[in-house]
């Protein structure tokens, strides 16, 4: 992409921290649609209402956040590889 | 450690300004003690949660600016003109006041003496931050990390922490201190002009051959182009680490 608007995955750290209870942003994630593997700070992060998570090969969603009544949740169409979600 | 890190939960708290430095015009970097902190690690970042009277909430994230010292903690904020946050901690906030945040964050783009080098630090504007904090961090271990630090700035007027580099660069053996600037140059500046394009990142990266760390933040933009030479000049994608601050910076 070339556009200059996104954010990466270090932006989401706090949010991720929130709802796993721990450090994410050096956890890998495998892209459900081309399989490239990525931590997840290096995933493009689009913000407007939510935040939508985007694989840096294939340009695919591999994840939504939104925090609603002040609870964070997601969705995510990604495998999580070491250290994953614990 | 693993243990540790998932029973911690990350938690809102209130800090207090303790310092207020003028880097800039629109640059000003804040000292928090913030009670509990338990240290963090270079190019980590906290999260800055301001609440107006009516109760509408702003959150941020700024890079902290220093390595770790004990309930200290410094980020250096740009104040961006339409911003909802950045005028409220550049021009309002003073020494004395409280401020809510939570961290620190971050574990992917982070760097201590440990994990070796050499290293290549890229900032755009006040995309310093973090790398100042690994900068700093690098000049107080007993480490011997080879450093080669490039700045990119509008103009004179906006360089950061302007003569604490100019002393490490004067002062600190195997670190190296770049300043280019993109728009305008004063009269007898001696530095560089113009972007980190292909030519001047070939003559100032290292070369891919020793295979450098590299950590690049700044605007999207500006990260964005640097990483795409770099990967172009044939340096391994797996060690440019990048945080971007979004289409304005700061």
């Amino acid at each position: 992409m070339t556009d200059e608007t996104h954010f990466d995955g270090n932006a989401l750290g706090g949010l991720l921290d929130e709802v796993f209870g721990r450090e994410m942003t050096d956890a890998l994630a495998c892209c459900a649609t081309c399989e490239s593997v990525h931590a997840i700070g290096a995933m493009l992060v689009y913000r407007g209402a939510g935040d939508v998570m985007r694989c840096p090969t294939c340009q695919n969603v591999v994840m939504v956040a939104v925090t609603i009544r002040d609870r964070a949740r997601i969705f995510s169409a990604m495998r999580w590889l070491q250290p994953g979600p614990g | 450690m693993a243990r540790t890190a998932i029973l911690r939960r990350l938690t809102w708290t209130v800090g207090k300004v303790i310092a207020r430095v003028d880097e800039t015009a629109r640059v000003r970097s804040l000292t928090i003690d913030v009670p509990g902190w338990t240290g963090h690690l270079p190019g980590q970042h906290l999260d800055v949660r301001l609440t107006a009277e009516d109760g509408y909430q702003a959150q941020r994230s700024y890079s902290i600016a220093t390595p770790g010292d004990g309930s200290h903690v410094t980020i250096t904020v740009e104040r961006l003109d339409d911003g909802e946050a950045s005028p409220y901690l550049t021009d309002v906030l003073v020494v004395g006041d409280q401020i809510e945040l939570r961290g620190p964050i971050g574990g992917y783009f982070v760097w201590e003496p440990g994990r070796g080098g050499p290293l290549l630090l890229v900032a755009g504007g006040s995309g310093i931050a973090p790398l100042m904090a690994m900068l700093r961090s690098r000049v107080a271990a007993p480490s011997d990390v080879a450093v080669r630090l490039l700045c990119s700035w509008r103009s004179a007027a906006d360089v950061i922490y302007a003569d604490e580099l100019d002393a490490i660069a004067a002062t600190a053996e195997g670190v190296s201190i770049t300043h280019t600037l993109t728009q305008s140059a004063p009269d007898g500046w001696t530095g560089r002009r113009g972007r980190y394009d292909r030519k001047a990142l070939s003559q100032l990266a290292w070369p891919r051959e020793q295979e450098p760390l590299t950590y690049v933040c700044g605007p999207t933009g500006f990260v964005e182009a640097v990483a795409s030479v770099l990967v172009e000049l044939g340096h391994d994608p797996g060690r440019i680490l990048t945080e971007r601050f979004g289409p304005t910076g700061g």
